[in-house]
């Protein structure tokens, strides 16, 4: 028995998010102008973002199964206190202290929702009869709403591709599909009527970033400019002048991508693009392989929604989606989306490696 | 009935599968979306996004080249570039704004106006610019702040050149001045010239030699973070400074005519006849140009703009005045031209003159009359009658040819900007104004009254023609341009008219003789300024008629402005003059003196005793060999 076997972790997909540390080591060691205090803080919260893998790993996934109603409640009610007695930082109202602890409870929702959708479907048959998809959708629909409500736009559309990430995966019937796809056309223009002004400029910079560009569209026109100067082997490590002369702004959180891709190119891009791929490959290939509905429906929305994180991360950064707060996994610098993260691969090599001997 | 469900693993596990994939072609689909993407930003458009990165990084600040120095004939500094420091704050090095500006105060004075200022500044800048808290310090104030500099955290000194007038209103017609640009006055490409500079040429020699006097600006690519503080220089291109400018000038003799003149309403321009170099250039009352270099207050400016005496009208190029008799001359050249014309022939002057069947009298100044008058008794004692004579058998026509020839009429073509014309009713301009010419026109235009105007460089420069055997020069301030690294001097080419057309032998010398009676003759209307004269002067008197805005001393709106014009030696003249003076009735009285000091220094090198004593110290001194 190795010692991954021992410790109940997927080997390739531990190298691979080892690789990822180290990379998001370089990177943000650039980002932040060469600053070591930095790169050590970093290091230091990818070693507890590990830690909490690993240790998650070690628990079985039928525990997870158990705990799934609760935790989803416990997220919920924070979520709700949050919008109650949460402090107010940058004009939303996302986190709530807990003594020297700020914590923001809908970037757990990012675990908690798939975890207590798999739960409910594990429960029926597959695929589900509508009465079952519309309670949950309910189940959805509550954490969703509260974090949309905070507001946090990017997290809550999170959330909820987490939860439909699920009930696609339990097989939802095509016509429901395509029934909700018409009527979400429709919901459209009442959505953009109850919009923040914010969020529609948000979406308004996305397609004219050049209409404002001091203002809303900077961070966009900045991160395109990293991108667009690095060219095919990019202008090589500390060389981001984008970052280091401060043009890029969230160089070290949602833009890490923006000077990645500045300094190593599009070689460079393609190889970090390969190695994400080959993290969601690993996910899904633990969901095919997991044993009860639960787990695989868990394992396989997890490693979907890792890719989601990946791909809105570099969309945006590349400029072909809105400007949604939304981290790199595990290259961004960030205190609980990186727990999240790295929670949720916990999960995954749980259910690797707790696997009962075929009767 | 209730539907129990019952669980079918390998069915379900078929329908995730199905999903996975369905999952993995649409993922599969965005993905190629996103590297589509990264290669036309990374690949495609490489090099427009690398220049916007490029162009986000690095900065060219400019160097500003010290403006050119403005010398006289002699290498008196007329125009200096004059350090000046000026203290500045960058308010992000500051710890304790408060504080720094208590100790700031007992080395500076920093009335409440300043800080006002500075306030002001303080809420408008961009981070990490640094605001000015107060310009211009004296030279104790700037050296207090220098030694005690390191105390205060966040301060600096900055030394600036500034254009500085050393001799203060002098010659400020022919010279001008530097102001700030406007934003108005940057368009298009010259705002592209002009990037880095403050200041532009304003008026005179300033604003027509702009382009020598700037040099070229100098950079320095800097690379600059987002919040445009500089973080190191790449690059740098060193100013070339602008050009030195030498004029014609004499400042003294300016000094002379401008003290005798008083600030008394009037005009002088004295040439060189052989070349049209610009000896002096005086319009007056004088004005300093030095608070216009870096904004005027507006009371200043309100003082001189509403003064009736008009300081800021430069009267030499743009002073439209009646020429009264000093333009008898001139038409007298004309009618020697003709075959008609006899110069001994004497006319009878009764003190009046009509028209052929008319009884509109034209009277005489001299209401007596002056009896029979030949030409040369009708110059020497400016007969008005011979002359309404002279013009009613030459015509309009003839007169306004022959003084377009002298160049009335026409800009002299100086090299300063912003001359006029004059007026001078030829057919074209009779046309044009859509009313009759009447006879009576054409008489009192004979004797420079009526719709003619002429300026009193046209009037310098026709006598000057005069004395310049007929070739008319155009009238030059600037001598030469000066490099300022080699020293050499680029010296102007005089430039000649054609000459004015000549068809008898000695009509000009019979002009010259005639005009020179004016001064020497017994009844010459000049004859004061002749006592003791070592050289000869040709010259004549004017008294110009007109109605005014202003009152005169007798409260009347008549003005008689005092005209007189000259050239010396009449054997090889070296200077040629115009002096006006408004208000100041007879030619004779107040125009000629200052005329004959003018000449009495440049030929004799004499000072005039009235003001020597008062004659700017800092010409004697302010010496440069150009």
């Amino acid at each position: 028995m190795s010692l991954f076997e021992r410790w109940h972790l997927d080997k390739p997909l531990f190298v691979a998010l080892l690789i990822l540390g180290v990379v998001s080591l370089v990177v943000l060691y650039s980002a932040s102008g060469e600053s070591v205090h930095f790169a050590v803080d970093d290091a230091l919260h990818l070693l507890v973002g590990f830690a909490v893998m690993i240790i998650l790993a070690q628990i079985p996934p039928e525990t997870y199964r158990r705990w799934s109603v609760p935790v989803f409640t416990a997220g919920v009610l924070g979520l709700a206190a949050v919008l109650a007695i949460g402090a107010v930082r940058f004009g939303a109202r996302r986190w709530i202290a807990l003594g020297p602890l700020s914590i923001q409870p809908s970037e757990f929702m990012k675990l908690f929702v798939p975890m207590a959708l798999s739960w409910f479907f594990s429960r029926g048959h597959l695929p589900p009869r509508l009465s079952r998809l519309a309670i949950a959708t309910l189940i959805l629909l509550v954490p969703v709403l509260l974090i949309a409500k905070e507001p946090d736009l990017g997290t809550s559309l999170i959330v909820f591709l987490s939860g439909i990430i699920v009930l696609f995966l339990a097989g939802i019937g095509w016509r429901t599909v395509l029934t909700v796809l018409v009527m979400g056309t429709a919901a459209a223009p009442i959505l953009w009527a109850h919009m923040h002004h914010y969020q529609r400029q948000r979406i308004y910079i996305l397609f004219h970033p050049e209409a404002d560009p001091l203002g809303a569209g900077y961070h966009a026109i900045q991160a395109m400019i990293a991108v667009g100067s690095g060219g095919l082997f990019g202008q090589g490590w500390l060389s981001s002048s984008q970052a280091r002369l401060h043009f890029l702004p969230d160089s070290t959180t949602d833009f890490a991508f923006a000077v990645f891709c500045q300094e190593f190119g599009l070689f460079g891009n393609l190889a970090l693009l390969a190695l994400y791929l080959f993290i969601v490959y690993r996910g899904l290939r633990i969901a095919f392989a997991a044993q009860d509905t639960y787990s695989r429906l868990l394992a396989g929305s997890l490693s979907i929604l890792f890719f989601f994180d990946v791909f809105i991360n570099m969309g945006m950064v590349a400029g072909i989606l809105p400007v949604v707060g939304v981290p790199l996994p595990l290259l961004s610098y960030g205190g609980t989306s990186l727990l999240i993260i790295m929670a949720g691969l916990g999960v995954l090599m749980s259910i690797h490696s707790h696997r009962r001997l075929v009767n | 009935m209730r539907y129990i469900p019952l669980k079918n693993d390998s069915q379900e596990l078929r329908l995730f599968e199905s999903r996975v994939l369905i999952a993995a072609i649409l993922g599969t689909l965005l993905v190629l979306g996103l590297v589509t993407r990264l290669g036309y930003l990374q690949v495609v458009k490489h090099r427009y996004y690398a220049t916007l990165a490029q162009n986000n990084r690095v900065a060219a600040l400019p160097i500003a080249p010290a403006r050119g120095l403005i010398l006289d004939r002699n290498g008196v500094v007329l125009a200096d570039d004059f350090p000046v420091f000026t203290l500045q704050v960058t308010p992000d090095r500051v710890p304790d704004m408060q504080r720094l500006l208590a100790k700031l105060k007992p080395l500076v004075a920093l009335n409440a106006q300043d800080l006002r200022d500075f306030r002001r500044r303080l809420a408008q800048r961009k981070p990490f610019q640094n605001v000015t808290l107060r310009a211009h310090l004296s030279e104790a104030e700037a050296a207090r702040v220098a030694v005690n500099l390191t105390r205060l955290e966040g301060a600096t000194l900055h030394a600036r050149l500034r254009r500085y007038y050393p001799l203060g209103g002098l010659a400020t017609g022919a010279i001008g001045y530097v102001s700030r640009i406007t934003r108005g006055e940057l368009q298009g490409q010259k705002a592209e010239r002009y990037f880095g500079y403050r200041h532009i040429g304003q008026l005179g020699v300033e604003k027509s030699y702009q382009k020598d006097l700037m040099g070229r600006i100098g950079f320095k690519d800097v690379e600059m973070d987002a919040r445009g503080r500089a973080v190191k220089v790449l690059k740098r291109i060193l100013p070339r400074a602008g050009r030195n400018l030498y004029l014609n000038i004499d400042a003294q003799m300016q000094a002379i005519g401008e003290q005798m003149l008083a600030n008394r309403p009037g005009s002088v321009v004295a040439l060189d006849p052989r070349t049209g170099a610009v000896l002096t250039l005086i319009s007056s009352p004088i004005y300093d140009p030095n608070p216009f270099v870096n904004g005027i207050r507006e009371k200043t400016y309100k003082a001189l703009a509403t003064n009736p005496a008009g300081p800021l009208d430069n009267r030499a190029l743009n002073g439209l005045y009646p020429p009264g008799s000093t333009i008898k001359p001139f038409f007298a050249y004309a009618a020697l031209q003709t075959h008609w014309f006899n110069p001994h022939k004497r006319v009878m002057c009764p003190g009046y003159y009509h028209l052929p069947h008319s009884t509109h009298l034209f009277h005489c100044w001299k209401p007596l009359g002056m009896g029979r008058v030949d030409l040369k008794d009708a110059i020497e004692q400016s007969c008005d009658v011979y002359f309404y004579h002279l013009a009613f058998k030459q015509g309009i026509d003839r007169m306004t040819r022959y003084l377009g020839y002298f160049g009335f009429g026409h800009k002299t073509g100086i090299d300063l900007p912003g001359e006029y014309r004059g007026l001078v009713p030829t057919q074209a301009w009779i046309k044009a104004s859509g009313r009759p010419w009447y006879p009576g026109q054409t008489i009192i235009t004979g004797i420079g009254q009526g719709p003619l105007l002429v300026t009193p460089l046209q009037l310098a420069d026709a006598v000057a023609a005069i004395a310049n055997h007929g070739v008319r020069m155009r009238p030059e301030v600037v001598r030469g341009i000066v490099n300022p690294v080699t020293h050499h001097v680029h010296y102007k080419k005089p430039y000649a008219y054609p000459a004015i057309p000549r068809r008898r032998k000695n009509s000009l010398k019979r002009l010259i003789r005639d005009m020179t009676q004016v001064v020497e003759g017994p009844h010459g209307t000049a004859r004061g300024i002749a006592y003791g004269l070592p050289y000869r002067v040709a010259g004549k008197t004017g008294t110009a008629q007109l109605w005014s805005v202003v009152p005169n001393y007798k409260g009347k709106h008549i003005r008689s402005d005092a005209l007189f014009m000259a050239f010396a030696p009449v054997k090889n003249p070296r200077i040629a003059i115009a002096v006006i003076v408004e208000h100041a009735g007879f030619g004779a009285l107040a125009a000629a003196p200052i005329a004959r000091a003018l000449m009495n220094f440049y030929l004799l090198g004499h000072v005039h005793a009235r003001t020597q004593n008062q004659s700017h110290p800092q010409i004697a001194q302010a010496r440069i060999t150009p």
